[in-house]
């Protein structure tokens, strides 16, 4: 009883990281997209940077240069262990956000933005009440890829130490108990099958027009 | 005085000039069509007066007042494009239909969006927006559709889409409805249905420019009939005179072309 309550306590841990990560990072992948689509070139030209940079490299790297970097070359160290796991989390899974979102915008045929603009509607209330529920329609399947991926990806939060689900039963492991470890896929399992569930129900939500 | 002066506007995309020096006028009432081959620039040149694209040079002048002056660099902002557009309406030939909302609210949509901009709108905001759906209701019912005001778009057939379209635009009450070949992507057994509703519009006094392949219904319904070429006006007059006599070897050899296909 005492591996599970402690095993729950590292999940917990996940589940924060996976919470608070999806809530920053929705909305800062839109800003990254707008970005990735300004004409603006110098923005542009920065943010398409920043994504191939982020995307490119490994997010255990990420996690690393989040905690010491500041440190390293600011000397302001990072505090906090946790906060710079959100940092990583955050900017990692913007980035991918962003992507998807781009996409999903790009598909929108030109004649949707034609018509409200004929129809007297302003870029915004083409966007807002247009654009943006046929965007999200489209997105649905491959951001629901993401999120399942992104819990599973807040088990690395334990290569800068944080006690999470998998460092939690690593500890068993030393004391030569192994069932604890390969206990902790159940709980992956458990938490991505309600997060299924969910994601289906958003999509058969959005069934009821086709784009 | 005419509701639609165009003179002398000019398109070009890159290096090449799609509408040259077009003019026309259009009186209250009346119903123009536009015919020509593919690539005359037709299309083309109801953008233009839709703003959908900018004109390199010209003028547009509806109702007496200059709406577009190519040459005065303020007409060309952004600013201002959207009280233009205004002016005009336009039926697309892919219908361009809202997916997520239903026919009722693709009517309404626009107009609810531009009432949120009365002073008044706060306070008569449930009177307001019941007006609006009122008059939708009463469009969409002038065009057949009474009984489909809750469906969506893909619940619909390509005629009774298109139809909404119809409604969507005259919604929003314009001087000049524009129709951008409205029944090319329809199968041809709903055609019918298409055509019909916008003879009855001609019929109602509706002003109209249409951009049409469909030679016999221009020739029922039009007022006059302009015939473009490589991007200008080749032939301009009354149907019985373009389409039934054409004075001009180019319109003589389009129609030819266009009766032989259609009789193969």
């Amino acid at each position: 009883m005492y591996h599970i309550t402690s095993l729950f306590e590292g999940f917990w841990l996940n589940i924060e990281l996976f919470i608070l990560t999806l809530i920053m990072s929705l909305p800062l992948g839109l800003v990254i997209t707008f970005g990735s689509m300004s004409r603006f070139r110098p923005v542009k030209w920065f943010v398409k940077t920043f994504v191939w940079v982020i995307r490119g490299t490994p997010l255990m790297l990420q996690l690393f240069v989040v905690l010491y970097a500041p440190g390293l070359l600011f000397g302001v160290p990072m505090k906090s262990r946790m906060t710079a796991a959100l940092i990583a989390f955050v900017v990692n899974y913007a980035a991918y956000f962003s992507e998807i979102y781009r996409g999903g915008i790009e598909s929108i045929s030109k004649g949707q933005y034609e018509a409200g603009a004929v129809l007297g509607m302003t870029k915004a209330q083409v966007f807002f009440k247009v654009v943006l529920m046929q965007v999200v329609k489209r997105i649905v399947p491959p951001m629901s890829n993401e999120i399942i991926t992104l819990t599973k990806d807040t088990a690395l939060a334990r290569v800068i130490g944080l006690a999470e689900i998998i460092m939690a039963a690593e500890r068993f492991t030393k004391q030569g108990l192994i069932w604890p470890l390969f206990s902790t896929g159940l709980f992956f399992l458990a938490f991505n099958g309600i997060l299924t569930l969910l994601l289906g129900r958003l999509e058969r939500k959005l069934d009821y027009f086709k784009v | 005085m005419p509701i639609l002066e165009v003179a002398n506007i000019n398109k070009r995309f890159g290096n090449v000039e799609v509408i040259k020096d077009i003019s026309f006028s259009l009186e209250k009432g009346e119903t123009l069509s536009i015919i020509g081959s593919s690539g005359s620039g037709k299309t083309t040149l109801l953008r233009c007066l839709n703003f959908l694209e900018i004109p390199d040079a010209g003028t547009i002048t509806v109702k007496g007042e200059t709406i577009f002056d190519a040459a005065d660099p303020e007409s060309r902002s952004e600013k201002g494009l959207r009280d233009k557009r205004l002016h005009f309406g336009l039926v697309f030939q892919s219908f361009n239909l809202f997916p997520q909302y239903t026919a009722l609210q693709n009517v309404t949509l626009a107009k609810m969006l531009l009432a949120k901009e009365r002073p008044d709108y706060k306070a008569e905001k449930d009177k307001i927006s019941a007006e609006i759906t009122q008059s939708a209701k009463a469009i969409l019912d002038s065009v057949g559709l009474s009984g489909k005001l809750d469906y969506y778009p893909h619940q619909l057939s390509g005629g009774q889409q298109q139809r909404v379209a119809i409604a969507r635009a005259l919604a929003l009450d314009p001087d000049i409805l524009c129709f951008d070949e409205p029944t090319s992507a329809l199968d041809p057994e709903l055609t019918g249905e298409v055509l019909r509703v916008i003879r009855e519009l001609a019929d109602r006094k509706t002003t109209m420019i249409i951009v049409t392949h469909e030679m016999s219904f221009a020739r029922q319904v039009s007022d006059n009939v302009l015939f473009m070429d490589e991007g200008v006006v080749v032939e301009y007059g009354p149907p019985e005179q373009v389409i039934g006599n054409p004075k001009e070897e180019r319109t003589k050899q389009f129609l030819e072309r266009y009766f032989e296909d259609e009789n193969n």
